[in-house]
């Protein structure tokens, strides 16, 4: 055994090094964005972009930061991402529960339809929906966005969860009728919470989704006051004024939530991904 | 003991359950259904978006299928496909099996793990954001990548390299998609396979192709169907780095249908290139899944 595994030896390391190459060609763009975000105008101009940053130069991010109002995209990404979630989730389950537990007839012709709508490119409703939120006044306003990603998302989760409630234990509804439970006390107290580990991944993917939506958002708000971080920084991107440094910032700033979330939800995020590939 | 409520008899059964649809086909009506049809109904107008729509038939499609613009957005299509949905699959199946079967037998399964989230990374941010880093990076003076390769290219300004340069950012953004999901579907491999055929002599190629190809179909079945159907939506990316230029050179349906709605208020055209977008969207679902199908029923 031992001369063979000498031989094989530098092929062995070889093939390591191939894919660690390859993950620092994935991950150069993070990195240089990081670097160049926390250098000073004139550093960048004379250093370049692949110069080490002297030192913690914020101004830029600082800067940016008040020039876009920042914080207002932060917070009108997070509301409508997280009320959308919220709401497709609850839509999801009842949709379900009358799918999955109830097996309502025409079910299957049902979850059809709905995985159409998930498909269906928005570019196929995008003006119908234009022109009806602003004959309903609702035109520019989050609420708008938030209901068509609610009936996007739920889709999906719709089709998603009535195969998993399809396979709920039938015992535990059947003891639960006989001691009276009625349908809606039964879904709130006993599907609910077994249910709530794949709820819990269609929340965060729910959430996510929408956080990076960009067609819709771009279409129907067009305040400053109303739009998304995705929106905000791409509209920046054709103005003449960005310069080197605050082209990074900005883009580290668009950064920064989307691999916290990444951080923080991962467990789910590959659960999830995994559950939605057996699918 | 009598439960609150029984005199009131309950129905028992099947019935009543419709009620719990009630919200979602309300909003489903309201948000998908008649704004699809408004749309089927707009692609067969003339129409700026005020004022009346005038009834043309078929004229939007006919202008349609003679338009260059509109074939070299499909022909682009076609390409997105290759770098959105072909490319990554096909490095992503080896770059899971690498680590799965080689990386994490040897090295451990911290250095795979590790290895997997730098590819998955790209994945996690807003396309339009991904958008926004590669543009900076791209730029044709201040760029990054120009400064490396010591060149002076306009990678998205220039005809010739605009399409190439799309590809090849939006293979960066779908790669760890594929990675993840074949690495989970790896899981489910029996380990005994792999011995077994070790044991054979079959060589790394041999067993790559007729193990872990074979034993993870169905995953490439949904990698494949989930990433052309992003590639034939695309429209972030192509927004925020291209607009679809120069000239038309990246020109997309999904960019093309929001020029002709928002800019050249040509409504009916838009909804025109829009309906045939979803017509050939569902067309490409309806054939994978019969493709899938039928390729479950010969397994078994």
């Amino acid at each position: 055994m031992t001369p063979d595994r000498t031989i094989r030896q530098p092929g062995r390391w070889a093939v390591l090094a191939a894919l660690v190459v390859l993950a620092v060609v994935m991950l150069f763009p993070f990195v240089i964005v990081t670097l160049n975000a926390v250098k000073s105008p004139a550093e960048y101009s004379s250093g370049g972009p692949l110069s080490l940053p002297h030192g913690l130069y914020l101004d830029g991010i600082a800067a940016f930061w008040d020039r876009v109002d920042f914080g207002l995209k932060l917070w009108n990404s997070l509301l409508i991402s997280g009320v959308v979630a919220v709401a497709a989730v609850v839509l999801s389950v009842l949709n379900a529960y009358a799918l999955g537990i109830g097996k309502v007839r025409g079910r299957l012709w049902i979850l059809v339809v709905f995985l159409v709508a998930n498909t269906l490119p928005q570019e196929a409703l995008v003006y119908p929906l234009y022109f009806l939120a602003k004959k309903a006044g609702l035109y520019d306003s989050k609420l708008a966005v938030i209901l068509i990603f609610t009936v996007i998302q739920a889709a999906f989760g719709t089709y998603l969860l009535s195969s998993v409630l399809g396979q709920f234990p039938r015992a535990i509804l059947e003891a639960a009728e006989i001691d009276g439970a009625s349908r809606w006390r039964m879904l709130w107290r006993i599907v609910v919470p077994i249910s709530r580990p794949t709820l819990s991944v269609l929340l965060i993917f729910f959430f996510i989704w929408t956080w990076n939506e960009f067609f819709l958002p771009l279409v129907f708000l067009i305040d400053n006051d109303n739009q998304t971080v995705p929106v905000a920084l791409a509209s920046l991107q054709g103005e003449k004024m960005m310069d080197a440094t605050t082209t990074s910032a900005s883009a580290l700033l668009g950064i920064v939530p989307a691999v916290a979330f990444f951080l923080i939800f991962q467990r789910t995020l590959t659960r999830g991904v995994t559950v939605g590939a057996i699918k | 003991m009598a439960p609150p409520g029984a005199g009131t008899a309950r129905p028992r059964g099947r019935g009543g359950y419709w009620l719990y649809l009630v919200p979602s086909l309300v909003l489903f009506l309201a948000i998908i259904v008649v704004p699809f049809l408004m749309n089927l109904a707009t692609s067969f107008t003339r129409w700026s978006g005020v004022g009346t729509p005038k009834w043309i038939g078929l004229d939007n499609y006919t202008k349609l299928f003679k338009d260059e613009r509109f074939w070299a957005s499909f022909q682009h299509n076609v390409a997105l496909i290759v770098a959105m949905a072909v490319v990554p699959t096909i490095i992503g199946l080896v770059l899971a099996a690498a680590l799965f079967d080689y990386i994490a037998k040897r090295f451990g399964g911290r250095t795979a793990s590790a290895l997997r989230a730098a590819f998955y990374l790209p994945q996690v941010l807003p396309v339009a954001v991904a958008g926004v880093v590669w543009g900076w990076m791209l730029h044709p003076s201040y760029g990054a990548v120009n400064q490396i390769f010591g060149l002076k290219v306009n990678w998205l300004g220039d005809p010739d390299f605009a399409l190439a340069t799309v590809m090849a950012i939006m293979v960066w953004f779908q790669l760890g998609y594929p990675v993840v999901i074949f690495m989970a579907g790896l899981q489910r491999v029996d380990p005994s396979l792999y011995e077994a055929a070790e044991i054979d002599g079959a060589s790394w190629w041999r067993r790559f192709w007729h193990i872990t190809i074979a034993q993870i179909r169905p995953e490439i079945f949904v990698v494949l169907l989930t990433c052309t159907i992003a590639a034939l939506k695309v429209f972030g990316p192509i927004f925020v780095l291209t607009r679809g230029g120069p000239g038309s050179a990246t020109m997309v349906p999904s960019y093309f249908s929001y020029l002709n709605f928002f800019q050249k208020v040509n409504v009916g055209y838009g909804s025109a290139i829009a309906t045939v977008l979803a017509l050939i969207i569902l067309v490409v679902t309806f054939l994978f899944l019969r493709v899938q199908e039928r390729d479950q029923e010969s397994e078994s």
